[in-house]
């Protein structure tokens, strides 16, 4: 996935990275918010791997990978991965009052995070989280930003100041053009994310991470967080399970039982 | 009395035909409103009447959008339009996901998303999402007073005409976008398909991982063929460039909800789980007893599919 960048002027890209619990241990949620409990370790969003290595891949070796990332307890392990990957540095936000945002608290946050990741000409992102999987954050952030986007990547060639994306569809795909700059969300499986090697996961080390609060980006605790996510649970309830049915062990005659059922249905 | 008065709809439509996911939340929306209308990014003369017959009183049209991708202009101009709808359905597809976002900060409106049924709760439009892979569903209203705004899952609700005359078409300025609205569709690709679309088939045969590579998904198109259905797919063999996107079951890809749902290969994942388990009827073909597929499996058999498939496939072609 190379890409022909006209004229030769470094290209910056900011990336956005998801620090997920990670899938492996069973989710909770938080008591008071009833929103989903992010306390333990974080690891990066497999989606947004692919973010960040499409992104290395379009910045070749003249410009620069930015990070941004929103996590409680200023956590940073998930970064630690991206920036061992090859990306440059990484602004984190982290604030108590950040507890609970909704998926526009989210966006408005990032967007400003993305302001202090200075000069960039694409910003990317996933197209939805392993975790949350509102699928809005990407077009939000445009939103606020006030950048033409593209969601839905399966391709991202840059040629100059355009960008040009294979977007997916129900029915195949289109081709979309984007001038820069611009937000594009990524599709899972868009390139192969690279491993980090020992030697990038020493250098990710002493990458900077700068680490701001939500004053810091002269947001208020009305506008994020619980509070500012407008919303109300009302209740949490168990969902209708579907009952298993019968299973059987093939014995070479399986196949048999399936015709039967599928005839019992009259669908053969 | 009605848990909200007006309710909009977003609408979407292919080659003339209006995509079910909108007939499915106008359907819905007649429930829970006194009044239902649709809204559309383009020009709605030929969908009219099938919104109409589906509940819609009335389609707010943008006319032509040329190749503009509809997120920043549709968004833009339902912000801007004084006929202020009191709550907004948009299905979960590309183009809803990106209007809901734009809508939601022009309105500065948040977006309760995933939304697999729509109740009232002490007066107010409530969504009902389901998280922790469906075994829990959260209950969430809105406290703001701005529009509300809900991202529905394709096949949530089941499509009902409601036998109305053709909406009436009223036009949608859109104000200009500058520039934000530049990204512009250039070319479009759809992929070819025979036989009964994914998300209609009365039989749907999937495929996964478990067929263990590309040549084998052929025994997936043969069995869909003779059982007059749908070939689907996990995630794990789209990504692996065996079959194309459009073949995708599950949490980024279809739903769907056909009398049989075969799952061959397949472990059963919760992101593909959440795409076929609304299935009337479930039978699952793996070789791990454990798999999770079997969770939701009214027939299961454990074993290779490299055997029971050719079995079955001959059998069904010798009847
Ligand atoms: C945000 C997000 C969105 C996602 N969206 C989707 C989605 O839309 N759709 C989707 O499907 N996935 C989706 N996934 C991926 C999902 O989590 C799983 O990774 C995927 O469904 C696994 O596909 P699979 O079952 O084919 O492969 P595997 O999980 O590898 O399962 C293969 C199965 O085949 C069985 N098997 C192997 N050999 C044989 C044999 N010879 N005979 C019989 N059985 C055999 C194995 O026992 C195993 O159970 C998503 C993931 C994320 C994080
Ligand atoms: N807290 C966050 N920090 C950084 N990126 C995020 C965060 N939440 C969402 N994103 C980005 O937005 C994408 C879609 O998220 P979502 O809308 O939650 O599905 C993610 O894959 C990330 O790229």
């Amino acid at each position: 996935m190379l890409f022909d960048l006209a004229d030769c002027r470094p290209m910056n890209v900011v990336v956005c990275v998801k620090q997920i619990p990670d899938p492996a241990d069973p989710g909770a949620l938080d008591p008071e918010t009833k929103t989903l409990k992010r306390d333990g370790k974080l690891i990066l969003d497999e989606s947004d791997s692919y973010g960040v290595e499409m992104a290395l891949q379009l910045v070749g070796d003249s410009g620069e990978v930015t990070l941004v990332s929103m996590a409680p307890n200023g956590e940073v392990s998930g970064l630690r991965t991206a920036l061992a990957m090859g990306a440059a540095k990484a602004v984190l936000v982290s604030d108590d009052a950040l507890k609970g945002s909704d998926a526009l608290g989210t966006a408005k946050v990032l967007a400003k995070a993305i302001g202090r990741a200075g000069d960039y000409d694409l910003v990317l992102a996933a197209t939805e989280s392993s975790d949350g999987y509102t699928g809005t954050v990407p077009e939000q952030i445009a939103a606020v930003l006030g950048l033409p986007s593209v969601t839905f990547a399966k391709a991202v060639t840059v040629d100059g100041s355009t960008v040009k994306v294979d977007r997916q569809t129900e029915a195949g795909y289109d081709e979309v053009t984007c001038p820069l700059p611009a937000v594009v969300s990524v599709t899972a499986g868009v390139v192969e994310p690279r491993y980090p090697s020992f030697k990038g996961i020493m250098a990710a080390k002493s990458k900077p991470v700068d680490q701001v609060t939500i004053g810091d980006l002269g947001l208020d605790a009305s506008q994020v967080g619980w509070a500012g996510a407008g919303q109300e649970i009302v209740e949490v309830a168990q969902a209708a399970q579907r009952e298993a049915g019968e299973i059987i062990e093939d014995d070479g005659e399986a196949f048999t039982k399936v015709v039967d059922f599928l005839s019992n249905l009259k669908v053969i | 009395m009605a848990a909200v008065s007006k309710i909009w709809v977003l609408a979407e439509a292919a080659g003339g035909e209006v995509a079910p996911i909108t007939l499915e939340m106008l359907t819905k929306a007649r429930e829970l409103a006194d009044t239902v209308e649709a809204v559309y990014g383009g020009d709605a003369a030929g969908i009219a009447e099938q919104l109409g017959r589906y509940g819609a009183t009335a389609v707010h049209a943008t006319g032509d959008l040329g190749g503009s991708l509809l997120g920043v202009p549709l968004a833009a101009a339902i912000a801007a339009s004084d006929a202020k709808p009191d709550a907004i359905l948009l299905g979960t597809t590309q183009d809803g996901r990106d209007v809901a976002g734009r809508l939601s900060v022009a309105l500065d409106a948040p977006v309760i998303t995933n939304v697999t049924d729509l109740v009232e709760r002490d007066g107010a439009l409530t969504g009902v999402e389901p998280i922790f892979g469906g075994t829990q569903d959260v209950y969430t209203k809105f406290t703001g007073d701005a529009a509300k705004i809900f991202l529905v899952r394709p096949k949530s609700f089941a499509a009902e005409e409601s036998g109305g005359g053709a909406a009436a078409v009223q036009s949608l300025a859109v104000p200009d976008t500058g520039a934000t609205g530049t990204a512009q569709v250039v070319n479009r690709h759809v992929e070819e398909r025979s036989g009964p679309q994914l998300d209609a088939a009365p039989v749907v045969v999937a495929g996964g991982r478990g067929l263990g590579e590309a040549a084998n998904y052929q025994i997936i198109e043969d069995l869909a063929k003779a059982l007059n259905g749908a070939p689907g797919a996990s995630r794990a063999i789209v990504d692996a460039g065996w079959v194309p996107y459009s073949y995708q079951v599950g949490q980024t890809g279809k739903v769907v909800k056909p009398t049989v749902y075969i799952a061959a290969g397949i472990s059963g994942a919760t992101q593909h789980l959440v795409g076929m388990k609304g299935s009337k009827n479930i039978i699952a073909i793996n070789k791990d007893p454990e798999a999770p597929i079997f969770g939701v499996a009214d027939l299961g058999i454990v074993g290779d599919v490299h055997k029971v498939l050719p079995q079955l496939l001959e059998a069904l072609q010798n009847r």
